[in-house]
Parts: C-alpha cells; structure tokens; sequence
C-alpha cells in the first residue's frame, strides 16, 4: 500500500502535471495521498497498471465476465468429454439457433432489469407478437414477411409499453403488473391463434419467415458479414481510443484495444469456419444462420442506446438511485415506459425468432417458461436483479449458457426432470458466485 | 458596522431569491411553518438550527423536490412555480443534498454530469465531461480518489461528499445551495470547500448553506437565518451573533441578545419588498 502510493505520484508527473501544478501546496502537506487521482491504474496507459487495475477490479467484486467464460469453458469441455458430437460443426450451428431466441428473450428483459423492475410478461407478449406475425402472414391476409413482422414488433411493442405505462401511473410494483399480464396474454395468445378459423395453431409457411431462423447466409455472404463487421468494429475501436488518448481521458492501454480487435477477429473467424463448413448428412449444408447477424445486429444497437445515449444513461442512474435521478432533472416515466416498450419491442423479436424455429405458433407455447429462462439468462450473464448493473453481452453469455446445457445434456441423454433440475442448480451457481464476490467488496447495503 | 452590513443589503435593489410564509405538511407533521427567507447574490446566508428544524426541508422547497403547502417563492422578484427540480435548475439553482442524491452504480464523471451530460453528435462525450470533471476536481483539491472513472460505491463518504459538491458547483449556477457540504469531510477538504464557498460568493454568485458546525458558518457566512421547530426564528447579519448566542437561539428559539431591534427590523424589511 505504501509502496503504490509513493511510486504512483512520479508516474503521474510527466502526464499530468499542468493539472498538478494548479493545486494548492499547502494542501498536498497535509494529505499523505495526494496527487493520486491522476494517478490511478488505468490512467497511466502502461500495461502492468492495467493488469493491476484489473486485478483489484476483480477483488472488489467487479468481475465481469470472467467467471462466467470461465463455467463457459468448463462446460463445453466437459460435454466434448462425454460426447464427441458436441464440438461437431453440426451441433454447434444447432445450438446457435437454440439460443437465438434465449438471447434475444434476455436482452428484453435486461431492460427492464437495469431499472429494477421485472416484466414477466415478456415471453407470452413475444408469444402473441410470433402469433400475429404467423396471422398475418399466414393464407387469409398473405402480408410479406416484413410487414407481418413490422405488425408482430409493434403489438408487442405497444403491450410492454401499456405494462409499463400502468406501473408508473399507478405505482404498483412491475411484478405485480406484469404478473397479471402473464395470466391475461395466455388468454389473449390463445384468443390470436383461433383467429380466422384457425384451430389453436397457425403454421408459418411463408418462406422468408421460416428462414429467420432456419436459413443460412451463402458462404461468400457470410465472409461478407464477417470482414465487414469485423473491420468496422477494429475502425470505430481504434479511433475512439485515440481520440480518447488525444483528450487524455482515462481508460486501457492501447495493447488492450488491439487484444480486444484480435480476439472479437478470432471469434468472427471461428464462427465462420464452423457455419461454413459442410455440415449437411444427406445434401450439402452450409453458411451462418441468419439469426446470428438479427441477434448481433439487436446486440449493438442496445449497447449502443445503453452505452452512448443519454438515454442509456437515464436508465442506468434511474436503476442505481432513482431519487438521485429525479433530482438530477431526469424524466423518470417517460424514461421508465420507453424502457418497458423496448422489452416488449426485443420479447416480439425473440418471440418472432422462436415462432419461426418451430416452423408456427400455438396455444401450447409456454411464455411462462420462456420469461423464467430469459431472467436467468440475464442474471447467469451477470446482470442485478436489483437494477442499475448489467450489459446487453450478458445475455448473449447466458442465453448462450443455458443452451449449451440444454443441448448438452440431450446429447448426453439425461431426461428432461434431469435437465430442469441442472438448470436451476447453474442459476443459483451464478448468483452464489456473484452474491459471494460482492460480499468482499466495499458495495453498501 | 453592523449599521454598515444592513445599509449594504438594502442598496442590493432585490434579492436574488425570496420566500415568503412557506408551510410545509407531512401529513400531521409541520415541518414548516410560515418561513420567509431572502438570498442575495454574492452573500453566503447559512441556516443553523436543531436536527429536525426543517433545514432540509426549506432548501427541498426551493430545488423543486417539495412542492410547499403554502407560501410563494420570489426569483428575481418575480413569482416562481418550483414544481420540477428541472424547473430550479433552468433557473440556475444548483443543490449539494444532505445524502448527497449520488448514484452508486456510476462513475464519478458520470455523476457529476448526470442530467446535464455533455453530447456530440447527440451522443454523450465522455472525454468532454472526463476532462471538465477533472478540473472541478482539482480546483477543489480532491486528490485521494484513484481515478475519475472509479464508480461511486467504491468512494469514501467524504470523498462521495466532495464528488456531490464539486457536480453543484461545476455548472455556472445562480444560487447555490449546499446542505451538510462538509459533514464528512477532513480538515483539508472542509477548507477547500469553505473557500469554495468564499470564491462562488464573490464571484456573484448567491450560496445558501445549511452547517452544524458553528466554526465553519462564522468562517464563511455573511449572515445567519435560524430556525427553530419549522419557524424561522431570526435572521440577521453574522455581526449580530456570537457563536454564544447562536447556540442559545438554536437551542431555545428566541433570540434574547442586546441587539434585539435588529430582530424586529427584519420582518419590516420583508414588508418592504413585497
Ligand atoms: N418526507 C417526509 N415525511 C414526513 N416527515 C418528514 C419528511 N421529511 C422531513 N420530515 C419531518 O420534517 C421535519 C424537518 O425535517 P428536516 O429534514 O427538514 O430537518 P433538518 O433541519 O434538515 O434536520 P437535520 O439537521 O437533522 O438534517 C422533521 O420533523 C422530519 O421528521
Ligand atoms: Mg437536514
């Protein structure tokens, strides 16, 4: 301790010292710490600093994704132990679309989640937006695929929106609200799927629409896909870190930027080899599912919105301390209902996603279960359920994670009471790791 | 001297902010009754007065969080609806609250910018409110935080407090309002904050600060408004009082020095400008 406070002043000096200069001498007498603001880990830009940065970062309870990538890991090597054809190019393009819909259920709920409240609505609502999309495209209106699901998006739209509208106005807790949401869109689900004398099922048979999920990307499209984002990721990295150097803000040192580069590089790159390659048993089979680009494309724009906007902002302060938001000025209602709407918004894509899987829409779709694995999705990932902690690649990791148990342990051949079992068991995992790290640090209660 | 101080205050065409017989009801709690107050620009009025006097509870009133039961609010001599705290703040009026309204989940620029964030291309400019964040930070000493970009919750109170007291003071502000500015803190920041104060009041600006600590109200106020059980029980220049017989009014809430006309003279005063 003393040692990092006596070295930290001189690797301060030279960047900042204009800043330095400006403070009063008496004062730095006084105070055995000073001048250690400019002086933090990260701000320095060299590597060791970082690394320590990171390393207290993580004691503190600030973990990030490690943990998670780490049970990630673990499991994949685990399920490649029993079974072979886990790692199979096969399985694995299989298990992306499984998780698509997860996913995307779990950036819905995130947010809600980031303000601390809970839609447990979602999953019939993005159920009844998969439903209208299959009516409306189905054999008494035959709508182009995009127009149905512009119709799906917005009724589901507009019902997070009415959830969210009714809990502010009214204050009742949203778990209450959405709770009795849950019960009346089943009603109203079922109510969707009788339309037009159909009897409780509507097939998707429109073509664009089955492929959301079913079809690939050709292979050169996908490399298209791959290199263009992929470039335009390393262009929009490398110049805000620059700026960022040049305004000499804080932040990780360049080498940090280029591993980030390479690895998002690598995993683009892997993706592509496993999605490319052949992995048809009869015909030849090939190229990245299309839900792959749809989930990546929902995943930037809400980090985006989360990370860039003032919008993103309102929420996460709302989520922290909500009276420190609303004396800061902030709108919390217009805030709290635009928040609710794009849940409802995010839970008819992923309701659209799933209804395209199984090829149609049905009373027999179990939004209860779908809105319980998307809060475990989110929460497995890292996000609070207590509002205010979270990021969209939470999701993305747990969707990821529950699917691969899923899969996993079909392939594996337990049974399903077995499977259920697990996946509870992994949740509490989660949570225990991230309630004991957070026991160690300096959070108030 | 004392004659002095009120001639000055008088030559002052209008105070900067005015309130006038403020009641505020909790339910059947009177937490203010019949308060009137006037702040000038360039002069530091601190309020004192016992733990549940109704300190907190004015200063609510004028940042927009609580809408007073009755009484009217003057800007500039002109009558004020304080519904919002978004309204006091398009006025200039900028708070320090007394449980500092940070939130814990953000950073320290995040939060000394919240509300207000700095955009280009409408999007938030973070080294923008990174670098103006540092030199509000440094103007007032505050050197034991590691880094601008740790988050909240990982901040000493006193540190938290400086955070809160720098995001007041950052913007340009007409009437700033400081509750409890230096409860936690140590003897070099309460230094730095009280000169911060000295500085905001020279500079024009009108500060309002609400002190348990009598040393600090007579290093920095220029005059003293005591309440007393949700009523303003006197108000006066610092030179009336002696921290004697402040602690006297704080306790009784009757105002029993030598220099009782200056007392009477007050709400005469208040008369005038109506
Ligand atoms: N939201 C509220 N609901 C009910 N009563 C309240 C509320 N806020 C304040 N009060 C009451 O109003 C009175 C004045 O409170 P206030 O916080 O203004 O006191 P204060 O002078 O700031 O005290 P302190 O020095 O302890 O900060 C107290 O009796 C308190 O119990
Ligand atoms: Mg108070």
């Amino acid at each position: 301790m003393t040692d990092e406070e006596s070295s930290l002043p001189d690797e301060s000096e030279t960047a900042n010292s204009g800043l330095q200069e400006s403070q009063d001498q008496d004062v730095v007498a006084i105070d055995s710490a000073t001048s250690v603001l400019e002086a933090d880990d990260v701000s320095d830009g060299s590597f060791n600093a970082y690394l320590k940065g990171s390393l207290t970062k993580l004691r503190s309870g600030q973990s990030g994704l490690l943990p998670i990538l780490v049970g990630l890991t673990a499991l994949v090597i685990f399920f490649q132990l029993k079974n072979s054809l886990f790692l199979s190019v096969g399985n694995l393009t299989n298990l992306l679309t499984q998780a698509s819909y997860l996913v995307m259920f779990g950036f819905a709920e995130i947010w809600v989640l980031l303000l601390g409240e809970i839609d447990l609505s979602a999953g019939y609502n993005g159920a009844i937006g998969g439903a209208v999309m299959a009516v409306l495209a189905g054999t008494y209106h035959r709508y182009p695929w995009w127009l149905a699901i512009l119709g799906g998006l917005a009724a589901s739209t507009a019902i997070g929106a009415l959830v969210g509208t009714i809990v502010i106005r009214l204050r009742i807790p949203s778990f209450i609200v959405s709770l009795a949401f849950l019960l009346g869109l089943q009603g109203i689900l079922l109510k969707v799927v009788n339309f037009d004398n159909y009897q409780g099922s509507v097939s998707v048979l429109n073509g664009p629409l089955l492929d959301l999920v079913n079809g690939n990307l050709s292979r050169t499209a996908g490399w298209i896909l791959i290199a263009g984002a992929v470039g335009i990721y390393a262009v929009l990295v490398i110049v805000s870190d620059a700026r960022r150097r040049r305004s000499k803000s804080e932040g990780a040192p360049f080498i940090i930027t280029l591993v980030k580069v390479f690895g998002v590089a690598a995993s683009g790159l892997v993706l592509l080899l496993v999605c490319n390659a052949n992995r048809g048993i009869i015909v030849p089979l090939s190229g990245i599912p299309f839900c792959v680009p749809i989930i990546l494309g929902f995943l930037i724009t809400w980090k985006f919105l989360l990370t860039r906007t003032r919008f993103g902002r309102n929420i996460y302060a709302i989520g922290g301390n909500a009276e420190a938001a609303r004396r800061a000025g902030i709108n919390l209602g217009l805030n709290r209902v635009t928040a609710f709407a794009l849940t409802g918004l995010t839970a008819g894509a992923a309701g659209i996603l799933y209804t395209s899987r199984l090829g149609g829409s049905s009373a027999a779709v179990d939004g209860g279960q779908l809105v319980l694995l998307a809060v475990a999705a989110a929460v497995i990932g890292g996000v609070s359920l207590f509002g205010g902690r979270g990021k969209m690649i939470h999701a993305l990791v747990g969707g990821m994670i529950i699917a691969i148990i899923y899969n996993g342990m079909g392939l594996i051949g337990l049974d399903a009471a077995t499977q259920d079992i697990v996946i509870g068991l992994v949740l509490l995992a989660a949570v225990s790791v991230e309630a004991v790290s957070r026991r160690g640090s300096t959070v108030r209660a | 001297m004392e004659g002095g101080v009120e001639s000055a205050s008088k030559d002052v065409d209008q105070p900067l902010l005015s309130l006038r017989g403020i009641s505020k009801n909790f339910g059947a709690v009177e937490a203010l009754r019949e308060v009137d107050l006037d702040v000038s620009a360039g002069e530091v009025t601190a309020i004192i007065g016992d733990n549940g006097a109704g300190k907190s509870t004015l200063i609510k009133t004028v940042s927009g969080i609580l809408t007073p039961s009755e009484g009217q609010i003057f800007w500039c001599g002109e009558r004020v609806a304080l519904k919002t705290p978004r309204e006091a703040d398009e006025l200039g009026i900028s708070t320090v609250y007394q449980d500092l309204a940070l939130c814990d989940n953000l950073d320290i620029v995040a939060n000394m910018f919240l509300g207000h964030e700095s955009l280009r291309y409408r999007l938030l400019d973070e080294n923008a409110m990174e670098a103006a964040a540092k030199v509000t930070l440094n103007s007032l000493a505050v050197t034991t935080v590691r880094s601008v970009r740790s988050l909240v919750v990982s901040l000493s109170g006193g540190q938290r407090q400086s955070v809160a007291v720098a995001r007041a003071v950052m913007r340009d502000a007409k009437l700033v309002i400081l509750d409890e500015p230096t409860a936690a803190l140590g003897v070099t920041q309460t230094a730095q904050v009280l000169s911060l104060i000295r500085r905001l009041a020279d500079r024009g600006i009108a500060v309002l600060v609400i002190s348990h600590n009598l040393n600090d109200v007579f290093t920095v106020a220029d005059r003293l408004a005591v309440m007393h059980l949700g009523r303003m029980v006197h108000v006066g220049p610092i030179s009336e009082f002696t921290p004697q017989t402040a602690v006297e009014i704080i306790t009784t809430g009757t105002f029993v020095g030598a220099k009782a006309n200056s007392t009477r003279s007050q709400p005469s005063n208040a008369g005038d400008r109506q």
